[in-house]
């Protein structure tokens, strides 16, 4: 074990140096661009054995992707914001081609207008794509979770790729320590990928991507369904294997102060770590605020949260995206799933800043909700 | 039933997927009338016809080229 103050980029591409994929097709796009530096150079200085395929869009780079996972080997990839729109087209073939492919993403605004800051828009635009979506809160999940999601995506069980979601900048580009686990422990871990259902071998020929006619089509997504589900399972498990080796615990959903709570806050990513601070502070004067962490946002847990928000007299769910008109897809899904008195919070909208009083002024709008969504944080011009 | 991925695990499968289903005109050879040009056989893009002027039906798509290539008017299209 070694301890180095790293970003949640260089967390993530130490991370692929242990995962050891065979081929990285990447295209650089901010926030993400020193993932795909930092990999650069560990190709380059011979760390990591691995094709480095200087692709010219994220469309090629995930289609490399989907053509090497073909072929029976580890992939990585990474991207952000426009260019997970541009990926859009692939991520659904990679997913129903069955790829575990794992690829990290840098949480940024979906133009228009324009913006390179953090919010989840891109990431939840593809939410029914068929990739599992986990959302890091610092560093050393990022680090964590693109290791656990190459054992689970290649489970025979699962077979999804996945999608390791850190904010842009706000982790991307901040520097904290993070512990980079023993190789010989993560090969323990992570054993080579051996595929079973699409690999090349000239001796057992096979097609991959055919059409498929009427008489097909619906069960193969059905049968990705069913992956789906049987994949918070797994996840568990290569959870706690992880744990026993290297210490750190992770679930499906983390509960913080949720135990007695009657106001429970709801939401993903870095964020967390805000809304802890104030649920410490809350609490110090006898406030009983609690906080569930949304870490994994497909598969959709909702048995976890329904568990944990059973106490609960009312439910803030925090949401940086926005489906126009029916608010934030963690707000909707949630609704969708279980009877809650749960309202719904836009926030930190293309990088606009949370802040502690915005949480507390989220509380108070639990305890006295005039609407069922509202946008928090606007700044109002002075007339 | 579907493989993982849908995946294809024998080669040639795509001969199972009976294309001639797709026709709304057949042609029909009178081959008292044909000259042996092998325009229709050059011309066919399905490669559906063989060098004794047999159309391949399960394949055979309709698409009339063959008919419009005929420099003798031996094949017609019918509605099937």
């Amino acid at each position: 074990m070694v301890l180095k103050v790293i970003s949640a980029n260089m967390a993530v591409a130490e991370a692929v140096k242990l995962a050891k994929p065979l081929v990285v097709p990447v295209y650089p796009i901010t926030p993400q661009t020193s993932i795909s530096e930092y990999l650069a150079q560990f190709v380059a200085d011979g760390e990591l054995k691995a094709e480095y395929i200087r692709v010219e869009s994220e469309h090629s780079a995930i289609s490399a992707a989907v053509g090497a996972s073909g072929t029976g080997v580890r992939v990585f990839t990474a991207t952000s914001s426009q260019g997970m729109a541009l990926m859009h087209e692939i991520l659904f073939a990679a997913a129903g081609l069955r790829n575990p492919i794992v690829l990290a993403n840098a949480n940024r605004a979906l133009s228009a207008p324009l913006s390179i800051w953090n919010d989840h828009q891109d990431s939840i635009s593809e939410r029914d794509s068929g990739w599992m979506q986990i959302y890091a809160e610092n560093g050393q999940e990022a680090l964590d979770s693109v290791i656990i999601s190459y054992r689970v995506s290649e489970d025979k069980e699962v077979l999804l790729p996945s999608m390791v979601c850190s904010d842009g900048f706000i982790l991307t580009h901040t520097v904290e320590p993070v512990d980079i686990p023993n190789p010989e422990d993560v090969d323990k871990f992570l054993p080579p990928y051996k595929p079973e259902h699409a690999f090349l071998d000239p001796k057992r020929p096979m097609s991959l991507g055919t059409f498929t006619d009427p008489n097909y089509y619906m069960e193969a997504r059905h049968d990705m369904e069913l992956a789906m589900e049987r994949s918070k399972k797994i996840i568990e498990k290569a959870n706690q294997e992880f744990a026993d080796i290297f210490g750190r615990k992770y679930g499906l959903v983390e509960k913080y102060k949720c135990e007695d709570a009657e106001t429970i806050l709801v939401a993903m990513g870095s964020l967390c770590s805000t809304i802890k601070d104030v649920i410490d502070d809350l609490r110090s004067h006898g406030e009983k605020v609690g906080l569930l962490r949304v870490r994994v946002f497909r598969p959709f847990p909702h048995d976890e949260i329904r568990e944990a928000l059973k106490g609960a007299s009312q439910v803030a769910i925090l949401d940086k995206n926005i489906s126009f008109g029916v608010g934030g897809a963690l707000y909707n899904d949630i609704k969708a799933k279980m009877d809650v008195n749960a309202y719904g919070f836009i926030v930190g909208l293309g990088g606009r800043d949370i802040r502690p009083q915005h949480i507390i002024e989220i509380i108070n709008k639990t305890k006295n909700p005039t609407t069922d969504v509202q946008w928090i944080g606007l700044i109002e011009e002075e007339i | 039933m579907v493989t993982i991925g849908a995946s294809v695990k024998e080669p040639g499968s795509s001969r199972k997927n009976k294309t001639g289903s797709w026709r709304t005109f057949k042609p029909l050879l009178d081959k008292d009338k044909c000259i042996d040009c092998d325009n229709c056989i050059l011309f066919c893009p399905e490669g559906c016809i063989n060098q004794e002027y047999d159309i391949d039906y399960d394949y055979c798509k309709g698409c009339g080229i063959c008919a419009e290539e005929c420099p003798v008017k031996a094949i017609k299209m019918e509605r099937d």
